[in-house]
C-alpha cells in the first residue's frame, strides 16, 4: 500500500467516525463575495484570532498569578521579572486585549457602513453587540487584576459611576465590588468574572455568532447587484488570505510587546489619596470624559445619572439598529444609519482623544 | 523544420513545467519552513514560560535567610529581602528575630551589635532594641519586624500578615 | 508671710484628698474670672489626684459660710503673689517624700534649676515680669507634659515660650531679640516635629533647658547639638576647626548652621557666593579648594547614584530582574550619608573611604543596570528573528494563493448566494 493510499484510508476511517465529510462539504460551499469592501470581512476574523491569543496567554498567566490583595501585584511583578518570557506573555495579553477591542469596534462600524446588519442578520448583529459588551467587561475586570495604583482607583471611579444608575445603582455597585468598597472581595470577584464567567459567555456567543454567519452567508452591501458580484471560495482562498492577516497581526503584537512592554505601575495603596491623572482604559474614555463635562445637576437630576440615562437610551437605539433601519415598505434608511454611524464614530474618536489630552 | 519546431515547442513546454514544478517546490519549502520556524518561535517562549523559575515564590513576602549553623547565638547578619535588606538576629540558641534593615532615619542599613545586644545604625548612631523600638538617636520610627521560622536547618524570614 | 505659706503647704500636702470642697461649689456658680478656675480645675492633674483649691490658696473648704471659708485666720491666702509661686510649687515638687507618692520617677530639682535660670535670677532680684511655673504650665488646668493640650507639650512649647519671647514690647526692656520663634518655625527641627511627627525633635527647652532656661554656654554649643548629633560631634572633634572655634564667641555648629533657623544643608554651604567657608577661606586658598573638592565629591556621588537608580528603574520598568543591584544601591546611598557625616571632620582623608566606596557601588550598579537593558535589546533581536519567520510565512502563503488561483482554480465561483 502506497503512502497516499494509506493516508486516504486513514482519512476515510476518521471521516466515518467523526463525520468530517459534512464539515468539508459545508466548507467547500462557503464563499466570500469579492468587491471593493471585501477587506472589511477580515476584521471579524482578526478579532477571533486575538481572542484565541487571549485564551492562550490568559491560561499561561494563570499559572503564576494570585488573586489576593497581598499577592496580586507581587505575582504580576514575579511574572514580569522572574518567569522566563513572562514579560512577553503579559505584554502580549495586555496589548492583544486592547487591539482586540479596537478591532472589534472597527468590525462593528464596518458592519454598520456596509449595512450588513439588515434582515435576516438581526441575530448576528445582536450576538456581535453582546460579544462587544463581554469584551468591555473583560477589559474592565482585567484592568484591576495587577492591583496597581492606577487600576485600583480607576475601578473605584468606574464602580462609583455604576452606583449612579437609577434604581439599581447601589445594588449593582455592591454586586460589582463584593461589598461597600473596592477591596480584596472585588479582586476575587473580578478574577472569577475574568477567567470563568466571561470566557464561558464569550465562547457561547462566538459559537452562536459564527453559526449565524454560516447560516446566512456573507452579506454584500445593498448598493451592489448581488447576482453580478464575484465570489471566492472561503477555503482555501479566503482562509489563506485571513491566515496572512493573522500572521501580520502576530508580528505587530510581538513588536508592541517587545518594544513597548506593558508597565507594571505602583502597588495599590487604598489608604493614599487618588493619584493625579486617574483615567479608565481608553475604550471607556469617551464616556468618562462626557460624564465629566455634564454639570453636577441638570434640572432636578444628578448630572451623572442624566449621562447614564442618555448613554442607556443611545445604547438601546444602537442595539435595536436592525429593527428600525428599514422603512415599513422594506426599503433601507441607509442614509440615516450611515449618518448616525459617522456621528457615533466621530463622537467616540473625538471624545477619546479629548479625554486623553485633558 | 516543422519537426524541429514542434520538438522545440515540446522542450519549451517541458522546461516551463519543470520551472513551474521547481517554483512549486520552492513555495512548499518556504511555506513549510516558514510555518515550522514561526511556530517554533511562538512555542519556544511558551515552553520557557512553563518552566518554573528558580525562586518559586511569587511574592517577596518570604525569603530563605540561610542555615541555622551559619549564625552563632548573639550575632546577626544582613540578608536580601526583595529589593531591600533585612537583618536576621540569632538572639540565643533558639530565639530568632528579624527586622527590616532599613533605618527609619535616612535609610542606612542597620547592624547587630553583640556588645550591647542592640541594633545599631552606623550613619547617625541610632539604636534600636530587639523589638525594633528606638532606644536612642535620630530614628523617628521603630524598625518593621518580620517573622522568623526555622524549618529543619533552614531559617526563613517572612513579612507579618 | 513666707513662714505662713510654708506651714500652710506642709499642712495642705497632708490634707490632700479632703472630701468636702465648698470653694468649687460656690465658685462654679460665679461668672467671669471668679468662676473660671472652677471650670478649669476639671482638667487639672492635681485635682485629679485629690488636691483642692485650698491646697494652694489656703482657707477652709469644709466651711459653707464664705466669710469663714476664706478667713485669714484659717490661712486663706487669696491670689498667690507671683514672687511666691515657685516656692509654693516647690513645697511639694521639691519634696521627694511627697512626690514619691504621685510620680516616683519624677525629678524634684525643678526649683533648684529654676533658681539658676535667668527667669529665677530676675525674679529673686524683684522682676515680677519674668516667667514663673504657671506662665509655662498654665494655672488651674495644669496638665501632664504628655497631654496634647498642655502648653509644655513639645508641639506647643515653642509657642508657649514665644508668647513672651516673640513679643517685642515685652522684650524691649531686656534688649534681647524676638525673632527666635519665627526662625525656629523655618528650621528642620520644627519640620521634623510637625511634619514627620517626631516628638523627640528638639524644641526650645531641648537646647536651653526647661526649668534652668538660659542660653547654652559658648563652649557647650557643640556638646548641646552633640547630644543628638553624636556622630557629627565625633567627626567635628577631629576637625582643625574644633580648636579654632572653641575660643570664638559663637561656638562650632551654629557658625555654619545658625542656631534657631537651622536649614537642611545643601552644597551651597560649601561653594558659591553664600558658602559658609568663604568668610574665612578666601577664594583660591587651600581651604576654599578643599571645600570645592568636598562639594564635588558629594555632588558627583549623589549624581552617580541617581544615574544608577534611574537606569535600574528603567530596567525594572521593562520587566528586568534588578533587585540585587537595587539592594547594592542602598549601600551606595549609605556611603553618601557617611560621606556627608565625614565632612564634619573637615579632613579630606576622612571622606575618602565612603566617597570611594560609594562611587564603586555607583559604577557597579550602573553596569548591572546597563547589562539588564542590553539583555532587553536581545529580546528585540529575538523578536526580529520571529518577525522574519512570520514574513517568510506570509510571503509563502501569498505565493501559494497566487499558484492556486493561477492554475485554473480561480476564485470566481459564480454569483454570490447571500
Amino acid at each position: 500500500m502506497s503512502a497516499a493510499e494509506l493516508r486516504a484510508r486513514a482519512a476515510g476511517w476518521i471521516d466515518d467516525r467523526l463525520g468530517f465529510g459534512a464539515v468539508r462539504e459545508l466548507m467547500s460551499h462557503k464563499v466570500v463575495p469579492v468587491h471593493a469592501a471585501t477587506p472589511w470581512y477580515y476584521f471579524g476574523g482578526i478579532t477571533l484570532f486575538l481572542f484565541a491569543i487571549q485564551i492562550i496567554t490568559g491560561i499561561l498567566l494563570m499559572l503564576y498569578y494570585r488573586p489576593t490583595v497581598a499577592e496580586a501585584f507581587d505575582s504580576v511583578q514575579f511574572i514580569m521579572t522572574r518567569v522566563e518570557f513572562g514579560w512577553l506573555i503579559r505584554s502580549i495579553h495586555s496589548w492583544s486585549a486592547n487591539l482586540m477591542i479596537f478591532v472589534a469596534f472597527v468590525h462593528m462600524f464596518s458592519v454598520v457602513f456596509t449595512h450588513a446588519y439588515r434582515a435576516p442578520r438581526e441575530l448576528t448583529w445582536l450576538s456581535g453587540i453582546a460579544l462587544l459588551g463581554v469584551m468591555l467587561a473583560f477589559g474592565f475586570s482585567g484592568y484591576l487584576l495587577p492591583w496597581n495604583q492606577i487600576s485600583y482607583f480607576a475601578t473605584k471611579v468606574g464602580t462609583d459611576v455604576a452606583a449612579t444608575t437609577p434604581a439599581i445603582g447601589e445594588a449593582l455597585a455592591r454586586f460589582l465590588r463584593g461589598g461597600e468598597d473596592v477591596g480584596g472581595a472585588t479582586l476575587t470577584r473580578f478574577f472569577a468574572f475574568h477567567v470563568i464567567v466571561l470566557p464561558l459567555a464569550a465562547m457561547l456567543l462566538v459559537g452562536l455568532h459564527l453559526l449565524l454567519i454560516q447560516k446566512t452567508g456573507m452579506s454584500t452591501p445593498p448598493w451592489m447587484d448581488r447576482s453580478r458580484v464575484r465570489t471566492m471560495k472561503f477555503f482555501p482562498n479566503f482562509f489563506l488570505r485571513e491566515l496572512m492577516v493573522w500572521y501580520g497581526a502576530l508580528a505587530v503584537l510581538g513588536a508592541l510587546a517587545a518594544i513597548f512592554p506593558w508597565e507594571l505601575g505602583e502597588k495599590a495603596d487604598p489608604f493614599t489619596s487618588a493619584p493625579a491623572g486617574i483615567r479608565p482604559e481608553w475604550y471607556f474614555l469617551a464616556q468618562f470624559y462626557t460624564l465629566k463635562l455634564i454639570p453636577s445637576h441638570v434640572w432636578f437630576l444628578e448630572g451623572e445619572m442624566v449621562g447614564l440615562l442618555f448613554f442607556g437610551i443611545a445604547a438601546v437605539v444602537w442595539v435595536a439598529l436592525p429593527f428600525w433601519a428599514s422603512n415599513p415598505d422594506g426599503s433601507l434608511r441607509s442614509r440615516l444609519v450611515t449618518g448616525l454611524g459617522i456621528f457615533l464614530a466621530a463622537y467616540l474618536a473625538v471624545f477619546t482623544v479629548l479625554g486623553y489630552v485633558k | 523544420m516543422p519537426v524541429q519546431e514542434s520538438s522545440k515547442q515540446s522542450t519549451q513546454r517541458t522546461d516551463g513545467a519543470r520551472a513551474d514544478r521547481k517554483r512549486r517546490s520552492l513555495v512548499s519549502w518556504l511555506l513549510g519552513g516558514g510555518v515550522a520556524a514561526s511556530l517554533a518561535s511562538f512555542f519556544y517562549p511558551v515552553v520557557r514560560f512553563l518552566n518554573p523559575p528558580a525562586a518559586s515564590e511569587a511574592s517577596v513576602n518570604e525569603v530563605a535567610a540561610g542555615r541555622v549553623q551559619d549564625l552563632k547565638p548573639n550575632s546577626g547578619k544582613v540578608v536580601k529581602f526583595g529589593n531591600k535588606p533585612a537583618l536576621l538576629v540569632r538572639v540565643s540558641e533558639t530565639e530568632w528575630k528579624a527586622f527590616s534593615a532599613v533605618c527609619t532615619h535616612l535609610n542606612c542599613t542597620v547592624q547587630y551589635q553583640d556588645g550591647r545586644q542592640q541594633i545599631w545604625c552606623a550613619c547617625h548612631n541610632g539604636f534600636y532594641d530587639l523589638n525594633g523600638a528606638v532606644v536612642s538617636g535620630p530614628p523617628p520610627r521603630p524598625l518593621e519586624e518580620f517573622a522568623v521560622h526555622v524549618r529543619g536547618d533552614d531559617v526563613v524570614i517572612s513579612r507579618r500578615a | 508671710m513666707r513662714l505662713r505659706v510654708m506651714i500652710l503647704l506642709a499642712l495642705s500636702c497632708a490634707l490632700a484628698g479632703a472630701a468636702k470642697d465648698s470653694c468649687a461649689e460656690c465658685h462654679a456658680a460665679l461668672d467671669g474670672p471668679l468662676g473660671r478656675p472652677a471650670t478649669l480645675i476639671k482638667h487639672d492633674i492635681h485635682a485629679a489626684q485629690g488636691f483642692s483649691c485650698a491646697n494652694c490658696h489656703g482657707g477652709d473648704p469644709t466651711a459653707d459660710d464664705p466669710g469663714e471659708a476664706m478667713s485669714r485666720a484659717k490661712g486663706f491666702l487669696g491670689k498667690v503673689p507671683r514672687r511666691l509661686i515657685p516656692k509654693m510649687c516647690a513645697g511639694c515638687h521639691s519634696n521627694p517624700n511627697v512626690m514619691r507618692k504621685y510620680g516616683p520617677q519624677q525629678r524634684v530639682d525643678q526649683y533648684e534649676l529654676y533658681l539658676t535660670s535667668i527667669h529665677g535670677q530676675r525674679l529673686a532680684a524683684g522682676d515680677e515680669k519674668v516667667a514663673t511655673c504657671i506662665d509655662c504650665h498654665s494655672v488651674h488646668d495644669i496638665r501632664k507634659v504628655k497631654d496634647g493640650l498642655a502648653p509644655v507639650h513639645p508641639l506647643r512649647l515653642p509657642d508657649t515660650c514665644g508668647r513672651c519671647h516673640a513679643d517685642r514690647q515685652r522684650m524691649a526692656k531686656y534688649g534681647i531679640p524676638t525673632n527666635q520663634l519665627q526662625d525656629y518655625h523655618k528650621s528642620v527641627h520644627w519640620a521634623a516635629l510637625t511634619r514627620r511627627g517626631d516628638l523627640s525633635a528638639p524644641t526650645c527647652a531641648s537646647c536651653h533647658g526647661n526649668h534652668g532656661a538660659k542660653p547654652p554656654q559658648v563652649a557647650s554649643v557643640a556638646a548641646v547639638c552633640g547630644t543628638c548629633h553624636v556622630m557629627h560631634l565625633e567627626q567635628y572633634a577631629k576637625s582643625p576647626h574644633q580648636a579654632v572655634f572653641a575660643d570664638t564667641a559663637t561656638g562650632g555648629c551654629t557658625l555654619c548652621h545658625s542656631n534657631h533657623a537651622i536649614q537642611h544643608p545643601t552644597l551651597a554651604m560649601l561653594i558659591g557666593r553664600n558658602s559658609v567657608c568663604a568668610p574665612c577661606h578666601e577664594s583660591g586658598s587651600e581651604g576654599a579648594k578643599t571645600a570645592v573638592q568636598m562639594a564635588e565629591w558629594l555632588n558627583g556621588l549623589d549624581a552617580a547614584l541617581q544615574r544608577s537608580e534611574s537606569v535600574l528603574n528603567r530596567a525594572e520598568y521593562y520587566g528586568m530582574e534588578v533587585s540585587e543591584p537595587q539592594v547594592r544601591l542602598h549601600d551606595g546611598r549609605e556611603n553618601l550619608v557617611k560621606a556627608r557625616l565625614a565632612l564634619h571632620s573637615f579632613r579630606p582623608a576622612e571622606m575618602h573611604k565612603p566617597v570611594n566606596a560609594g562611587f564603586a557601588i555607583a559604577r557597579e550598579t550602573l553596569a548591572a543596570g546597563e547589562a539588564a537593558l542590553r539583555e532587553k535589546d536581545i529580546r528585540r533581536l529575538g523578536l526580529a528573528v520571529s518577525v522574519v519567520f512570520i514574513l517568510v510565512t506570509m510571503v509563502a502563503i501569498w505565493a501559494l494563493i497566487r499558484r492556486l488561483e493561477r492554475n485554473g482554480r480561480v476564485p470566481d465561483t459564480g454569483a454570490a448566494r447571500g
